[in-house]
């Protein structure tokens, strides 16, 4: 009995991570589908998320709602940028040139924003936003932040759902990835779709990182670099490219993460993520739920 | 050629080149479509049958010379753009998006259009013109038999309301029987909305059969150009297209 519940809890857990993972996830997905194209810096702008929520708390200690509203305009705003100056001028340019700009975007962001006078490199507790509540729902145990996380994560995702399936916008982006010629002979203005996709992408991003903030309230310029490593491998998990497949990605990894920490040591909670990914390249490398290989 | 005022043409192209890095697809090439024309554009394989199309749909760009719509330059327009203006072309093999449904395939075709009334005329239209679309609206583009698909792409450009439209083979894969009912459908589309079509086709006969006027092209030149009519019977063509 007391196994199960731990088992449940583990569970709870790693959903909460997972959702994280999910919606960062989503962002690396998206834009490799429209572009190809590994952006590395996507992890920085869920850093930036995080920083951007911990200032619109700490010092101006506006409501939850507002906060959330800002920071994924904040974020949608440095992804439409990002793409605009460092990734749009290379459209014709090799694959590779464009990969190395993604991480130089990375790094950028990562050292720019470390120097002293900006947020330096050190950790800053995140404020809480609201006092954290447990409840005890005898087979396990639940926080209010949990519950923001799952709830948060389900309404991101259903409206991403409604963009994706139901506005034109999405139907444009779904043609993009798959033809870019052939989309713009229907009419699609491609830099404009790609546009689109970067925004969502980055607010999703923000999400996450306001949800992260919030459950792990220790922050730093660097701490997107492993949730977006294990986020982008939980999007080649689900197929990179495959929108579901970035949350059914996100969920696992996180479940995984949680299960090694619980059941076999917190050492091996990165090295597990790390294995996934070597065995997902080497046996199924387009993914769960990927159809063909393509050559990138 | 006859040097007729301009505005009397829809489109017209005027000495264009058109090269892929090194190889030189389209030299110095010449054509005009007047406005309910529908013109056709014969070649062999390789010919740059495809490489014209593209080029007046914006998604290539020519070295040289110019194209204009209703009088207006188009050349530099990026492909949206082009559709906005009213061409809309039918790529070679369907190039249907397999993985979105047919009725979002036809969406995408009337992504341009704003006019919800106009829009839903459209959507209409094309289940009017391609029945068999209507029953298989919520099915995956992918799913749908090849000449299907070809009545798809064409719906497709339809919902994009265009004044000129551009076929690159329509008959590409299909049973005589099939490319006879695109054909009439073609005419239809031609008749009742007053579209002017360019279609460039391997299948000569349908072509010749169906246009006003045809061009020849060969090695991306114009060879030979006149009335369907009469390049029916002409000896070279008859020789190079037409033989048994
Ligand atoms: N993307 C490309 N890069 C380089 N060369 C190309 C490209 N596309 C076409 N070509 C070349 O340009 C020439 C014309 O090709 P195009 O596709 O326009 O011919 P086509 O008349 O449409 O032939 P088909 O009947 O086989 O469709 C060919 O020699 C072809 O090899
Ligand atoms: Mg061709």
């Amino acid at each position: 009995m007391e196994q199960i519940s731990y088992i449940l809890q583990q569970v709870v857990n790693g959903i909460q991570l997972g959702a994280v993972y999910a919606l960062i996830a989503l962002g690396y997905t998206m834009v490799y589908g429209v572009l190809r194209l590994i952006n590395f810096a996507h992890g920085d702008v869920f850093m930036l998320g995080a920083f951007v929520a911990y200032f619109l708390i700490s010092k101006f200690g506006l409501p939850v709602y507002l906060v959330f509203i800002l920071t994924m305009v904040s974020c949608a705003l440095v992804g439409y940028v990002i793409e605009k100056v460092a990734y749009k001028p290379l459209r014709d340019a090799p694959k590779i040139s464009l990969l190395i700009t993604a991480v130089g975007v990375s790094l950028f962001l990562e050292y720019f924003l470390s120097l002293k006078a900006l947020f330096t490199p050190n950790y800053i507790p995140f404020p809480k936003p609201f006092e954290i509540e447990t409840y005890d729902l005898s087979f396990f145990v639940i926080t209010n932040v949990q519950l923001l996380i799952f709830i948060i994560t389900f309404i991101s995702l259903f409206i991403l759902y409604l963009l994706i399936y139901k506005t034109r916008y999405g139907i444009a982006m779904r043609a993009v990835s798959y033809d870019k010629e052939t989309a713009s002979l229907m009419g699609v203005g491609i830099d404009g779709i790609i546009s689109f996709t970067f925004i969502i992408g980055a607010s999703l991003a923000g999400v996450g990182g306001i949800l992260y903030g919030i459950a792990y309230p220790q922050i730093n310029v660097f701490m997107g670099i492993m949730p977006g490593i294990k986020s982008f491998i939980a999007a080649v998990l689900g197929g990179i490219g495959i929108i579901h497949g970035a949350v059914v990605g996100g969920l696992i990894i996180g479940l995984c993460e949680v299960f090694v920490s619980a059941f076999l040591s917190s050492t091996f909670r990165d090295g597990v993520i790390f294995i996934i990914l070597f065995a997902v390249l080497l046996f199924r490398p387009m993914g769960i739920f990927g159809k063909r290989i393509e050559k990138v | 050629m006859n040097k007729i005022k301009n505005n009397t043409f829809l489109l017209e192209i005027d000495n264009i080149t058109v090269k892929y890095s090194s190889i030189t697809a389209l030299k110095d090439l010449s054509l005009y479509i007047k406005k309910g024309e529908m013109l056709s554009v014969i070649g062999a394989n390789g010919a740059g049958k495809t490489t014209l199309l593209k080029t007046i749909a914006g998604a290539l760009k020519p070295v040289k010379g110019d194209i204009r719509f209703e009088g207006f330059s188009i050349k530099q327009l990026r492909p949206d753009k082009i559709v906005k203006h009213g061409i809309v072309m039918v790529p070679e093999g369907r190039k249907i998006f397999p993985d979105l449904t047919v009725k979002e395939n036809l969406e995408l075709g009337g992504y341009t259009i704003k006019d919800r009334v106009l829009k839903k005329e459209l959507f209409e239209l094309v289940l009017k013109t391609f029945p068999r679309l209507k029953d298989r609206l919520k099915q995956h583009g992918g799913t749908l038999s090849g000449g299907e698909q070809q009545m798809l792409a064409m719906g497709r450009a339809l919902m994009g309301n265009p004044r000129l439209l551009l076929l690159d083979e329509p008959s590409m894969g299909l049973s005589p029987i099939f490319t006879r009912e695109i054909f009439s459908l073609i005419e239809l589309i031609r008749k009742e909305k007053s579209i002017s079509i360019i279609i460039v086709e391997q299948n000569a006969h349908m072509a010749l059969e169906h246009s006003q006027r045809t061009y020849v092209l060969e090695n991306g030149q114009i060879t030979m150009e006149g009335l369907s009519s009469e390049l029916k019977n002409n000896p070279k063509v008859i020789d190079a297209y037409l033989g048994v």
